[in-house]
């Protein structure tokens, strides 16, 4: 019967709506004369068991051994994992109470699995064999009817948890962990803030006025964040078109405001790291997107930038609104994509080309 | 504005025990119990998930049952009605806590989990929140007794309750109300705990005919605000918690109000040992949105002297995540499930 459900579907209308009320059109990042780095897709890369589909590809991660998570929306939502060569490994958490709508995944230090999912409002630990360990926020009880977006019987006029709630969501959107083990999460499309946990799950604080904004600590639509080996908290923050870094007591730290609308960032393992921003095309595909955004961005962490590569297109080696970036080698990506339904493997050069 | 605070006075009745749960301070001098606390469950296959762990519950072998919160509660389009589908599941484990088997799989009215309970002669319970239908399966799991019925169409969402609150007292019959829970007297007659859209105790004969209903909305005695769980001891006297009174209330097996009981927060999920020194475990679960508040269980005497208290809010091993459920078949080896944390945990009191 799932083929002819539509759980939330109110909910989700209402979200679209917002969604094509302005904030995503193509942003044009301020960045000019930005050298290449040269690239290549590698071909075939993830290898799906024979009648298995990926849908929309909104998540991507690697684990210390290179495996491949994947997190999808497809009929239901579903999390994938693939080996270092993209053979399919198996499916975690096939049916979980918490797979609603695919938002994001990621991998901690010690391989647990984290997703997180706007649908359910919920961040969800996996240990690395695949068993829930961990799990924030509160999905709304179904009695209630849908309620994860707009008006509803259970959260009246007010349209989802507030701001001023510590353990529940409106649409996350992203998490990442300091050197500590504490817990960020970007809270993302309604409460446009960022949200701090000890390592065990407990509210710390949080930084955003709760309103969309674009003030020295407001957020409009935190979209993804990731943090450094220092304990530095990267915000892309989608909708004000900058990167806005904080230390891991949330106070700011510095922005970068040259390279686009960052729908999803990453920053790579090693002693040298380095900072990936993706300025993706609108995930609708307006018709002057593909001339001024889809590239990615390679990033010293002081934000210097060292180059761009890739343009929006449909073709293999183009990018259809990157949603998920997986760069533990800063030469050798992963990506997920919303509008092509894919994930590629994506190998650069490590010096660009003027 | 008005309409808006009518719609959420009229939800804080539909997820009650959601809306109104906030800081119910217990009392503060009382003696902690020491104790242990593992994961209880395991050797789950790979494509089976605990959700919510709404109800757990123990047979006369020390088989566990879980009825738990998973899947997806759906609703399908492309009917002249919306149609629910999903969203419960019943897990049986051995003793040691390992997997054994789903019972009542894809069956009608298993929405939205409640609690499980098992009876002397090992029969299983479900009480079903959203179906509003309390299920009886024998021990080998077939179905041989069905209680009120799930409603045809579900609306999306569903419908703000009235604005004047029912009185509660439901109908003569079943036609559960988002019940809550179930329990025996030593007759066999049973009762249903009627108690969030409804405010009621339902006693039925043990082939199911209806005999009385006693309860409405209310503060005095007699009355109820949200009806979390209920619990017989064995000379017959019914316990009720509740919830947003904040108290436990007596009754014999006609309804009569005996006493009431307070001093342990806003009690959730209640058991009563099997005895013959039978004592009561009650929780002040936190509520789901809130980590900082409640989350300990007290052991309490029959009379309501408070024996002493533990665990606290948390999601840790030894914490607890608004405790829904818990099973005391055996004294001082607790089982204990939680709706935010999605687990089972076995807390031995008093380890040596």
């Amino acid at each position: 019967m799932r083929q002819h459900s539509s759980r939330y579907c109110a909910a989700i209308a209402a979200a679209l709506t917002l969604a094509w009320a302005g904030q995503l059109e193509a942003a044009q990042a301020l960045a000019q004369n930005v050298p290449e780095i040269p690239m290549e897709a590698v071909e075939g890369f993830i290898k799906l068991p024979e009648g298995l589909y990926l849908g929309e590809g909104i998540g991507v991660a690697t684990n210390s051994r290179g495996h491949v998570f994947v997190y999808t929306r497809s009929q239901d939502t579903r999390l994938f994992e693939f080996d270092e060569d993209g053979d399919y490994v198996r499916e975690i958490g096939a049916g979980l109470y918490g797979f609603e709508f695919a938002h994001k995944v990621r991998v901690d230090k010690d391989d647990n699995i984290w997703a997180v999912d706007e649908g359910s409002n919920q961040v969800i630990k996996f240990n690395p064999e695949g068993r829930v360990t961990m799990v924030l926020g509160y999905r709304p009880p179904a009695v209630a009817g849908a309620v994860a977006f707009g008006p509803s019987a259970f959260w009246g006029q007010s349209g989802g948890p507030g701001p001023d709630e510590r353990y529940l969501f409106a649409r996350p959107t992203d998490v990442t962990w300091d050197t500590e083990g504490n817990i960020f999460v970007s809270d993302g499309y309604f409460n446009h803030r960022v949200v701090k946990y000890t390592p065990d799950g407990r509210y710390v604080g949080q930084v955003g006025t709760g309103q969309r904004g674009s003030g020295v600590d407001e957020f409009s639509t935190p979209h993804t964040i990731a943090s450094d080996n220092q304990g530095n908290i990267y915000v892309g923050d989608r909708g004000n078109r900058r990167v806005k870094v904080y230390n891991s007591d949330l106070v700011l730290q510095t922005m970068y405001e040259d390279v686009g609308a960052p729908w999803e960032i990453c920053i790579s393992d090693g002693p040298h790291q380095y900072l990936f921003v993706s300025n993706s095309n609108s995930d609708s595909n307006p018709a002057a997107s593909w001339d001024i955004s889809g590239e990615v961005y390679k990033m010293e962490l002081d934000g210097t930038i060292i180059g761009r590569f890739g343009e929006a297109g449909k073709a293999p080696g183009q990018f259809q609104t990157i949603h998920g970036m997986a760069c533990r080698n800063p030469n050798e990506l992963i990506v997920a994509e919303i509008s092509a339904w894919r994930v590629q493997k994506i190998r650069l050069a490590s010096e660009p080309v003027f | 504005m008005k309409r808006t605070m009518q719609l959420l006075l009229g939800v804080a009745l539909v997820v009650g025990w959601f809306a109104a749960a906030g800081l119910f301070p217990a009392q503060a001098q009382v003696r902690q119990i020491q104790y242990r606390a593992v994961d209880a469950l395991s050797d789950f296959p790979d494509d089976i998930h605990l959700g919510e762990a709404a109800g757990v519950a123990r047979n006369s072998d020390g088989d566990i049952f879980v009825y738990t919160r998973t899947g997806n509660p759906t609703i399908s389009l492309g009917t002249s009605r919306y149609v629910s589908h999903g969203g419960a599941r019943l897990f049986q484990f051995d003793s040691d806590g390992e997997f054994e088997r789903e019972i009542g799989q894809n069956t009608y009215g298993t929405l939205y989990a409640q609690q499980v309970r098992i009876d002397p002669d090992d029969n299983i319970w479900t009480v079903d929140q959203m179906s509003g239908q309390v299920i009886k399966f024998d021990p080998d799991g077939n179905i041989v007794m069905v209680m009120s019925r799930k409603p045809e169409t579900m609306r999306l969402p569903q419908r703000p309750p009235p604005e004047t609150p029912t009185s509660g007292e439901g109908r003569e019959g079943e036609s559960f109300q988002g019940p809550t829970d179930v329990a025996w007297d030593s007759q066999g007659n049973f009762y249903v705990a009627d108690g969030i859209r409804n405010a009621r105790i339902a006693k039925y004969e043990p082939s199911g005919r209806w005999t009385m209903n006693w309860g409405m909305r209310g503060t005095g005695p007699g009355e109820f605000d949200i009806i979390q769980g209920i619990a017989i001891d064995a000379n017959d006297n019914i316990y009720v918690a509740d919830y947003a009174n904040e108290r436990i209330q007596v009754f014999d097996t006609r309804g009569n109000f005996r006493r009431e009981m307070r001093g342990f927060g806003a009690p959730m999920a209640i058991c009563i040992t099997p005895g013959p020194n039978q004592v009561m475990y009650v929780s002040n679960s936190n509520p789901p949105d809130n980590l900082d508040v409640g989350g300990e269980i007290y052991e309490v005497e029959l009379d309501g002297t408070i024996i002493g208290r533990f665990g606290t809010a948390g999601k840790m091993i030894g914490q607890f995540g608004t405790v829904n459920a818990i099973d005391c078949r055996e004294e001082n080896d607790l089982l204990v499930g939680e709706l935010g944390n999605w687990r089972v945990q076995r807390v031995t009191l008093r380890p040596m």
